[in-house]
């Protein structure tokens, strides 16, 4: 039919001809040889100045990872990695550790600028505290001064590991361990720069705070690493975004994410995931193999993951929450968007270990174009998790003809009085829906980023404001009125 | 005015429309009234634009304008308005929300500046209050879970908004209880004026009580057999389809 036809034109010049992020930064830049050994490793560490015990960490990781296989469980295909054609390390020369904006790279700035982050304008006017990845690198963060007079620590993690070492010596690898799995072990033997946030005893953080990823050279992996420590009683909002340039290759990013949750503490990280998906033909694309993980060891702490992932010619992703303390809650909400033959495996997993503990799992995914998209997720409770509940539900929209939507959803109850609940649905954009919009005067992209909005609704407006109006251009369509 | 010359249009190769002339002036109500299957709700969706109804002949042309060339979003620009015998539900999509980015895109269409959140709420409500509608109807999903008194009120708001010159109202009756048929009705009496034309489809009589059509056209067999004056909607209630069109 022809207005289907129409549809998968409007998603695909949505998300292909769309990607308005591919541009290329052109920056002196200095590189690790290519390839992967010891000596790169000690290469990274050197560059960043590390303490001994941090080196011996990651070459305990890399020993590991050696010894490792590449899982293949997920419902993804793609060509056996070479990893030793990449480099591990990317970024900028001359770089000195500005300490204002004023001292970065005017060319960095303008980068960010394009894509849409005025940096400047956002430390004026908008308040959000930004973290800038560059590849292997931080290049500069706002509102350190500020933050620090509640206490709060934001900074690159090289920073972190220089004027904070007892706090990353304590935390770095407390959650995801360096043998966790195949990507978090090779993340632990070469991590470059990600973000390192301390939120202190009873401190509201007054400010969102957010890291932008940047992948910009050739031929390099992006290994980030975050760690997030919110003590007791304290609250957090985090963002982040992500985009690299259009090229040929796969470029591989993986990265390690922890979450570190004390009694009454409050974490909510977001994410808006818009990496070079490829081409129509699915030449090209980040591949996305990334761990992320809470750990809710105190007693009514609370987590809450927000995902909308559009970008990436695969996506290995399960942000998960360990449910350790009495009362804790873990939230997972996801939209999952592959279009032409992007491919993406994701889901989370929910641990309860505590009593009274409590998840909830809202999962969108979108497959358009030759798109495969699944949701994969776990929820395990423990014979202790006496009154645990979890919801789940798992929603599916297709579009056109040749996408695919897969649900495997893994429950492990071992306690008898916990709940468990799971409902999923699978539809399709109804041609009666489209021609219903069109007939009230919408047009037809108008229509299908109304319906996909509607959708997607449960997980967007758990995003903060201002990343809930990225991800709806990103998903093409208008913001829901200040009404209704 | 609307004018339809010689329309002919299939379905999946089966021939529904074999031929329909009707021309309805501005301003003027017109009924299509015939049994199942003889075409009426093809004619609406071969009206506004539907997918999957081949044109073979004829015309379709709305204040001289060539309407069957049109995508169905530049018809309702245009100023043409569907209420369907089925309305859609929209999950997730608030109601609030689609009326006014329906009202903003025929309005952007038309070249007029767009209203915001406020101003069209106060609009809404102000229709609202005239169809006896309570304001949660705003704060809904389109359509979802609503009962189908419910949905065909919903309808009528949406025409209401849109303010089109000329409406069509695809068996908006069926289904409802005689206190919504009533409301519905006030709602296309309420728009009735010099510059608005309406095409009123319906199976039974009994709107026809509420709504006075200046002309009444019988559709069988997908050609309008008979046209004549209200009176002619009475005489088919009495003596059936057949009699009156044999």
């Amino acid at each position: 039919m022809p207005a289907v036809a129409e549809t998968l034109d409007t998603v695909q010049a949505a998300s292909d001809g769309g990607y308005k992020w591919g541009f290329e930064t052109d920056i002196a830049m200095e590189y690790a040889p290519k390839g992967l050994n010891e000596d790169i490793v000690r290469f990274i560490s050197a560059k960043k100045n590390e303490p001994a015990w941090l080196l011996e960490w990651r070459l305990k990781a890399y020993r590991h990872w050696l010894k490792m296989e590449e899982p293949d469980w997920a419902a993804v295909n793609y060509p056996k990695i070479d990893y030793q054609d990449a480099h591990y390390y990317a970024a900028p020369t001359n770089k000195v550790a500005p300490k204002s904006l004023d001292e970065v790279d005017p060319e960095l700035l303008r980068t960010y600028e394009k894509l849409g982050i005025p940096l400047r304008e956002q430390e004026r006017l908008q308040g959000i505290a930004v973290d800038m990845v560059f590849d292997s690198v931080s290049v500069a963060t706002t509102f350190k001064d500020r933050l620090a007079k509640d206490g709060i620590i934001f900074c690159s993690i090289s920073e972190a590991v220089h004027e904070h070492p007892e706090l990353v010596r304590q935390y770095l690898g407390s959650v995801v361990p360096p043998a966790d799995n195949y990507f978090a072990c090779l993340n632990s033997a070469v991590f470059t720069d990600g973000s390192f946030v301390f939120i202190p005893k009873g401190v509201r953080c007054p400010m969102e705070l957010s890291t932008y990823f940047r992948i910009n050279a050739k031929s390099t992996g992006q290994f980030e690493r975050t760690l997030i420590i919110a003590e007791a009683g304290s609250h957090v909002s985090y963002l982040e975004g992500c985009t690299a340039p259009m090229r040929d290759e796969n470029q591989m990013h993986a990265a390690v994410v922890e979450l570190v949750l004390m009694d009454d503490a409050t974490i909510k990280y977001s994410t808006v995931q818009n990496w070079y998906p490829g081409d129509a033909e699915g030449k090209g694309g980040i591949y996305n193999f990334v761990t992320k993980r809470a750990a809710c060891r105190g007693a009514r702490s609370k987590v809450s993951w927000t995902q909308v992932e559009t970008g990436s010619a695969i996506t290995w992703k399960y942000p998960s929450c360990m449910l350790l303390g009495d009362d804790s809650v873990g939230e997972f909400y996801s939209v999952a968007i592959t279009n032409n033959r992007q491919q993406a495996d994701t889901g989370t997993k929910m641990w309860h270990v505590g009593k009274n503990t409590k998840s909830t799992i809202v999962s969108k995914g979108i497959s358009a174009g030759q798109g495969q998209n699944t949701y994969r997720g776990l929820v395990k409770i423990s014979p202790k998790a006496t009154g645990a509940r979890n919801f789940t539900q798992c929603d599916s929209l297709l579009i056109g003809d040749r996408c695919g939507a897969h649900t495997v959803p893994y429950i492990e109850n071992r306690c008898a009085t916990a709940k468990v609940e799971h409902e999923a649905t699978t539809s399709r954009i109804a041609e009666d829906q489209l021609f219903y919009c069109r007939s009230r005067g919408l047009t037809q992209e108008e229509a299908v980023g109304l319906i996909v909005n509607g959708f997607c609704r449960e997980v967007l407006k758990e995003l903060p404001m201002e990343f809930a109006v990225e991800a709806q251009k990103l998903l093409a369509i208008s913001l829901e009125g200040s009404v209704g | 005015m609307l004018r339809i010359e010689g329309l002919t249009a299939e379905i999946d190769g089966k021939q529904i429309l074999k031929g329909i002339n009707l021309e309805v002036p501005t301003g003027e109500i017109h009924a299509i009234m015939g049994p199942n299957g003889s075409g009426k709700s093809t004619l609406s969706y071969v009206l506004s634009g539907r997918e999957g109804y081949e044109i073979t002949g004829g015309t379709a042309t709305f204040n001289g304008v060539d309407i069957l060339a049109m995508e169905p979003e530049e018809r309702a620009a245009s100023g043409l308005f569907l209420a369907f015998q089925y309305p859609v539900e929209l999950p997730g999509v608030g109601n609030a929300n689609f009326l006014r980015t329906a009202l903003n895109s025929i309005r952007k269409a038309k070249g007029e500046p767009e209203v915001d959140a406020m101003a069209f709420l106060k609009l809404a409500r102000t229709k609202l209050k005239a169809l006896q509608m309570s304001d949660d109807v705003l704060k809904r999903n389109v359509n979802v879970g609503f009962s189908g008194g419910e949905k065909k009120r919903n309808e009528m708001l949406q025409m209401a908004l849109l303010e089109p010159s000329l409406a069509i109202l695809d068996e908006t009756d069926s289904g409802l209880d005689i206190d919504a048929l009533k409301i519905v009705s006030e709602g296309v009496n309420a728009m009735r004026g010099p510059n608005f034309s309406a095409l009123v489809i319906t199976h039974y009589q009994r709107l026809l009580d509420y709504i006075t059509p200046d002309r009444v056209h019988v559709l069988m067999g997908g050609r309008i057999v008979k046209s004549g004056g209200p009176e002619l909607a009475l005489e088919l209630e009495a003596e059936g389809y057949a009699k009156v069109a044999a």
